[in-house]
């Protein structure tokens, strides 16, 4: 077996019974990512050196017997997590040169715990994007082919479009990723692995790049549910750094992986059904429902009512809170400075930012300053947030009746490169299954569940109740189990 | 609702995005493109629901007022463009 081939679970045990060294592990992992990264262009900063000292680090404390939980299993962090003394560039020229003097909660709960950090992923620019091609470094390819038409370059999805496809082609065992309205879940199913998207507040928020801080929450990308949950446990916990985290206690959420579905009542929102949908996205949406009943879970028709509205909502509510966020990129305090002679401090602004922020995230900031503008706040603003507390009602009223929710992930499986470029709407629409979640602070989790007919891989979603991630991993257990997704992509470490 | 180019000109300027005269009629089609698509809000009956600001727990922690940070100038500093002793450099903006 080649070491990229563990799962995180499985290479912990690897490293446990000593099969295998945490060094040994890594250094398969950077050969594999000097071998196919500069065709993924999945890494933006390779930390090979930091990497194996860590390595040999843990190894040496593995032998002491004072082993963490993620003791030497290598892992890479999405470039939206500062990382202390390490670049952090959300995948924008405006944070050029930029070091973070400080590390986020996440990644430090992460080292904590004993992981190995790899290097830094590519993202769209400050996770705006559903295709990894809004990227100031190149877009990300998809590690999988269509079976059909094996020469036409598809992306991984987006925003975590690195952590998915550096995951899912072996370069890391995990990675860390974040979730503003589908950006972990959206990716992982495009790249045929699992990832969740937890409850608004328990992962903490300090020291992650912001794009709409009512919406992001961080969550892992693994090529098992078990790995997710695994990693999610590191992760996760009360955190007085960041206003919104949850002071609550942190479940082993591996145990409930394989807990089962016996008993438990599953909502089947009518309004996912939409036109247009692929017959084998509604098929394999039934296949994983039969799948649940036939490990004795009941199936409930429900009906989220205000769906419809989710993503014109979160498209006023991301840009306005985007637009807040990214005024702190004014070329004074870090990253890029733009001025031309005879510059004063606004022009200097102007030109930093203009020059700074790609199209998309340019766009975003001025839908978000449009609707907080003086005369339209009512109108946009405040109207999307009332509808949001109509999504949360929806929601609230169907979890007095199931326990979780199945849907498909995605509207479509991964797409070509060239492909929904055009029209900024029509890649809005990726996300449609996906959001709800964010806007309702729910957790969300995708898992592979099949492949369609070109043979790209293609996910399921399950939503659950606020804070109740374990119900979220049992259903999602079940129907990875159920699913037994063997395909593997195209390209990936170890083949040829 | 559409958005004129001196509108798009007044957005861009509140936001500090220099936006140059050939790009304003592309980000004008773009924008309106994204505003006709969202105008169907304006059709869901919201009369007496309480907007929702976050996805979190209603109310936010209270802390102790005490000082729990500074004292870092050198580190808040390494990262800044130009400096000036303890100070950001900008331009001069006080004649």
């Amino acid at each position: 077996m080649h070491p990229t081939d563990f799962t995180l679970a499985g290479a912990a045990e690897a490293l446990h019974e000593g099969l295998i060294s945490s060094v040994e592990l890594t250094q398969a992992h950077l050969d594999a990512i000097a071998a196919l990264n500069p065709r993924l262009n999945a890494f933006l900063a390779v930390t090979a050196e930091a990497a194996l000292r860590e390595a040999a680090a843990s190894d040496a404390r593995r032998k002491r017997g004072e082993a963490r939980p993620l003791e030497g299993l290598p892992i890479a962090n999405k470039d939206l997590f500062c990382t202390e003394g390490v670049a952090t560039t959300a995948a924008s020229r405006i944070l050029a040169g930029f070091i973070p003097p400080y590390e986020s909660t996440v990644t430090a709960q992460l080292r904590r715990d004993g992981a190995v950090f790899l290097g830094k992923l590519n993202c769209d620019e400050f996770a705006m994007g559903s295709s990894n091609t809004t990227s100031a470094f190149g877009p990300v390819e998809n590690p999988w082919r269509r079976g059909n038409d094996p020469d036409a370059r598809l992306v991984p999805g987006g925003s975590s479009g690195g952590s998915a496809a550096a995951v899912a082609a072996r370069l890391a065992l995990a990675a860390t990723a974040t979730d503003t309205g589908g950006s972990i879940r959206q990716p992982a199913a495009f790249c045929g692995i699992a990832g969740i998207k937890p409850t608004y507040g328990r992962c903490s928020r300090f020291g992650i790049v912001a794009f709409a801080s009512s919406l992001d929450q961080a969550g892992p990308v693994a090529r098992t549910v078990e790995d997710c949950a695994v990693l999610l446990r590191s992760m996760a916990g009360f955190d007085p750094k960041d206003s919104t985290s949850a002071d609550v206690p942190v479940p082993d959420f591996a145990r409930a992986c394989g807990r089962g579905v016996k008993g438990l009542r599953i909502g089947v929102p009518r309004e996912y059904r939409l036109d247009g949908t692929p017959p084998e996205i509604a098929a394999l949406w039934e296949q994983g429902l039969q799948w649940l009943r036939a490990e004795g879970a009941e199936t409930v028709e429900i009906s989220l009512p205000h769906t419809k509205y989710a993503l014109p909502t979160y498209y006023i509510v991301a840009p306005a809170e985007a637009s807040s966020n990214l005024a702190r990129y004014d070329g004074v305090r870090f990253g890029l400075r733009e001025t031309a002679a005879g510059s004063d401090l606004r022009d200097l602004y102007e030109r930093t930012r203009a020059a700074g922020f790609g199209a998309e995230v340019k766009r975003r900031i001025l839908i978000g300053t449009y609707v907080l503008s003086a005369g339209y706040y009512d109108a946009y603003y405040l109207q999307a947030q009332k509808i949001r507390a109509l999504i949360k009602r929806d929601f609230d009223e169907a979890f007095g009746r199931v326990d979780a929710i199945v849907t498909p992930a995605t509207p479509s499986a991964a797409f070509g490169m060239d492909e929904k470029q055009d029209d900024p709407v029509t890649m809005y629409l990726n996300d449609v299954f996906t959001v709800t979640a964010n806007l309702a602070g729910l957790p969300g989790l995708a898992v592979p569940a099949g492949l369609d007919h070109q043979g790209l891989p293609l996910g399921l979603q399950v939503i659950g109740r606020a804070f109740d991630e374990e119900t979220v991993f049992a259903v999602g257990g079940a129907i990875e189990r159920a699913a037994n997704f063997r395909a593997l992509p195209a390209i990936r470490a170890g083949v040829g | 609702m559409s958005l004129d180019t001196a509108t798009v000109r007044r957005i861009a300027a509140l936001a500090r995005i220099r936006l140059e005269a050939a790009e304003v009629e592309r980000m004008q089609t773009e924008l309106n493109d994204i505003l006709g698509w969202i105008e169907q809000l304006q059709a869901v009956d919201t009369a007496g629901v309480e907007p929702m600001a976050g996805a979190g727990a209603v109310a936010l922690r209270m802390r102790e007022d005490v000082v729990t940070d500074g004292g870092i100038a050198p580190r808040v500093l390494a990262n800044a463009p130009d400096r000036e002793g303890e100070y950001f450099g900008v331009p001069k903006v006080v004649e």
